[in-house]
């Protein structure tokens, strides 16, 4: 027994002479989570960073097949999906985890919002944190596309029609995004070329940056417990929490297996530019309030055209919350500011009916 | 022969002899002198053309006057605009009528300017009908001429589908005298010839599933030139669009059989108005058969029947049980859709044995089978592999969630385990300020 310690002794030493082992052992032991009866939260954000290392591995799997030409795209999804040795997992849990992150990447954006963890000094984790939001909306609106189906080239060509009533830039942005008039194989391709280099690249560098900024603030306790005297007891990093997010990244691979195997990500039709678009084209369900909405804004407010109002309404609400740390002047001084809780309890609402209503009402209402 | 051709030549000195008459050009300006008077006649009779042309006639949207069919001068403002002197004839007679409309629609030259696609043999064609046989043979004056279907005043294109010869209104139009057995008593011909049309597969096609290619009267007997086609070049006419049916018919031992019998080749089988749509029930030597009407079970014929029945229907059988393994596994979320794609292969290999039916022979019907059977056994086997994967699938996840609850089990362990050792040892209460 005492051969193998004490070659783990060495190795320690080895490593410890050239990386500074010890230096990062006492980074680990340092780390506190603060234990209130809001931690739950604080799971989240660790629960979405899981399910996109999730993401990037089954992601690199699904390049190794995928071909990004409107010739190729649904033929090898699905050769991946009948003749690949678990070809059929790995793409239905690349689906299944995109839409299970982006549902952990709200719950973690409105845990953050309404326990006010913008505030000073974290609007730059704030601003990181909204710079993801926009680059996993990124993710699933281009993913989306690149199976090359039916339903995702309407979607798409629904999508990418909304940016083009934008005044001034709108047209250009629309080219741009399809590289022509039309969803085409070029667009497939742009896609797929924003997806797998452009997106993970920028995601890297924030991601970077606001795990960085997360360790260096630790984490927020809400203002309402420490103005209660709370939050003072805290739990060590490791292992206490970490075993604890452990047990939630298990418990979401459990519910991502049972969703690959027992309800697959389907494949559908492939897309056929020239047949007429079918019933009901949806979106993904994370821009389904913003779709929703767009349909039920009358042709006209004030003189302007609906959807400009509603598209140029979106890009103001993302401001606003993407600049709340400075808006939300009372929570900066220390003090309750019930006015922007209810803001936040207020866009949850709307998000929830209004997809609720994307998802019950008549696709031509 | 002889005299077919002294009415064609003299219908051509007709022709030449109506040529008099002011050319259809010339006719312009449009009649209202003409509705100016008819209108005020207070006759119904007179004043129903003067108000029907203007707004519902091709001729009059194309720019024709009254006086381009009945002559006479436009533009004389009294009577005298009806002077036959000035070419006037009144309404046609009967007799008179294909050389009336024939002065135009006879002249391909003068037909360009306004349809150059338009045909211009109609009135040869009917020279050749049983409509102007009769009329030119016999002077029957009951018999169809122009204005029987394309009644005068209110002619539309066949593309206008509120014009009697649009396809969906062929049937009624020829049916308007064919289906009247007391104006038809005379000729001494069935008349449920429309009743029974609109039983058929043919009508279905075209009124529920709205394919105007599907064939009404005219496709089978011709328009013009409508007769009734005859025993020997039945088989022709259904072949314009049954061609394979009617290529192996043709070289069948039934065509030469049916030609001797006098049987009416396709008809005899599938009948004429009334063609319903095929099955397979109809072959073999069972009660509901149309081979049984000849054949009995125990003859060649009738043994190659019952053959032919069983390849048939082992086909069907094989076909639809890949589909519905392919169903089972696609509805269990499986990606199958190139194996349902591949299964349409058997599909196609079933329409064509039931084509090679028509070549009345066990081993046309064979060829063709056996390749479905191929197909379906493939797709079959594919069904298996999904389903089977389908099990895989789900024991694995099954092993795989026994693992992670395991693993969850033994890390909520631990964890009490680290919370009742009182945890590291900062503490519970260490006074950390985070934020």
């Amino acid at each position: 027994m005492a051969a193998p310690d004490s070659r783990r002794g060495r190795l320690r030493t080895w490593l410890d002479e050239r990386v500074d082992l010890a230096a990062l052992e006492k980074l680990a032991k340092k780390k506190e989570i603060p234990v209130h009866r809001h931690t739950v939260w604080y799971y989240f954000g660790g629960m979405t960073l899981f399910l996109l290392m999730v993401q990037v591995a089954t992601g690199i799997l699904l390049l190794l097949y995928y071909r990004p030409s409107a010739e190729e795209a649904y033929e090898s999804v699905q050769f991946l999906m009948t003749e690949v040795q678990f070809g059929w997992l790995v793409r239905s849990i690349h689906s299944w985890a995109a839409n299970l992150m982006m549902f952990t990447l709200f719950v973690h954006l409105f845990s953050v919002l309404l326990l006010k963890a913008y505030r000073p000094p974290r609007e730059v984790t704030w601003f990181s944190g909204m710079a993801l939001l926009a680059l996993a909306l990124g993710f699933g609106f281009t993913g989306y596309l690149l199976p090359w189906n039916v339903l995702s080239y309407f979607a798409t060509q629904v999508g990418t029609e909304i940016p083009g009533v934008i005044p001034l830039v709108g047209p250009f942005l629309r080219r741009l995004l399809r590289g022509g008039d039309e969803v085409t194989g070029a667009t497939l391709t742009r896609f797929y070329g924003i997806h797998v280099a452009i997106l993970p690249a920028l995601t890297v560098l924030l991601l970077g940056l606001h795990l960085f900024l997360v360790q260096k603030h630790g984490m927020s306790i809400p203002p309402g417990v420490e103005r209660r005297g709370g939050g003072r007891r805290t739990m060590p990093f490791l292992p206490h929490f970490l075993l604890r997010d452990l047990v939630g990244w298990l418990s979401a691979l459990a519910i991502l297996a049972a969703l690959a195997a027992y309800l697959p990500w389907e494949l559908g039709q492939k897309a056929d530019p020239f047949a007429s678009a079918p019933a009901g084209i949806k979106p993904e369900w994370y821009f389904m309030f913003m779709f929703q909405t767009l349909k039920y804004l009358p042709s006209y407010i004030l003189g302007i055209e609906g959807e400009i109002v509603g598209v140029v309404g979106f890009g103001l609400g993302g401001l606003f919350l993407l600049l709340i740390p400075f808006l939300d002047r009372q929570t900066a001084r220390g003090q309750p500011s019930r006015l922007f809780t209810w803001i936040g309890i207020v866009i949850i609402i709307y998000m929830i009916v209004l997809t609720y209503l994307g998802y019950a009402v008549s696709p031509t209402k | 022969m002889m005299r077919a051709a002294g009415f064609v030549a003299a219908m051509w000195v007709a022709l030449l002899f109506v040529s008099a008459w002011p050319s259809p050009a010339a006719a312009e300006p449009r009649g209202e002198g003409c509705v100016t008077c008819h209108l005020e006649t207070g006759d119904d009779r007179l004043e129903k053309p003067a108000k029907e042309f203007g707004k519902e006639d091709i001729h009059a949207a194309k720019g024709f006057g009254c006086t381009a069919c009945h002559g006479g001068d436009a533009r004389a403002a009294g009577m005298e605009a009806m002077d036959p002197a000035k070419g006037y004839i009144g309404k046609p007679e009967r007799a008179q009528l294909t050389q009336v409309c024939g002065r135009c629609h006879s002249d391909a030259r003068f037909m360009k300017q306004y349809n150059p696609s338009l045909r211009v043999d109609q009135v040869a064609e009917y020279v050749t009908s049983v409509h102007g046989r009769r009329l030119r043979e016999q002077a029957d004056p009951k018999v169809a001429t122009c204005v029987s279907c394309h009644p005068a005043h209110a002619i539309k294109p066949p593309s206008d589908p509120r014009s009697s010869v649009h396809p969906l209104r062929v049937a009624d139009t020829c049916g308007r005298c064919h289906g009247d057995a007391k104006y038809m008593e005379p000729y001494k011909i069935p008349t449920d010839q429309l009743q029974k049309y609109k039983q058929s597969v043919h009508w279905k096609t075209m009124s529920v599933k709205g394919d105007l290619s599907a064939p009404t009267c005219n496709d089978c007997h011709g328009n013009h030139g409508a007769a009734p086609p005859g025993v020997s070049w039945v088989g022709n006419v259904c072949g314009q669009c049954h061609t394979v049916n009617q290529e192996f018919f043709a070289k069948s031992v039934h065509a030469k059989a049916f030609t001797q019998m006098g049987v009416p080749g396709c008809a005899a089988c599938h009948n004429n108005h009334e063609i319903r749509e095929t099955s397979d029930a109809m072959l073999g030597t069972g009660q509901a058969t149309v081979c049984a009407g000849c054949h009995a079970a125990s003859d060649k014929g009738g043994k190659a029947a019952t053959d032919m029945r069983g390849l048939i229907d082992g086909l069907r059988g094989e076909s639809d049980k890949a589909r519905a393994i392919l169903l089972q596994a696609e509805r269990a979320g499986m990606e199958v859709s190139q194996a349902q794609f591949d299964l349409n292969g058997a599909k196609d290999a079933l329409v064509k044995a039931r084509a090679a039916v028509h070549t009345f022979t066990v081993q046309g019907v064979k060829k063709e089978v056996e390749v479905g059977l191929t197909i379906s056994e493939k797709a079959y086997a594919r069904g298996v592999r999904a389903l089977d994967e389908l099990q895989f699938r789900r024991k694995g996840l099954a092993i795989s969630l026994v693992i992670i609850l395991a693993l969850i089990a033994a890390l909520v362990l631990t964890i009490r385990q680290l919370d009742r050792r009182g945890g590291a040892p900062q503490g519970k209460t260490q006074e950390t300020r985070h934020g």
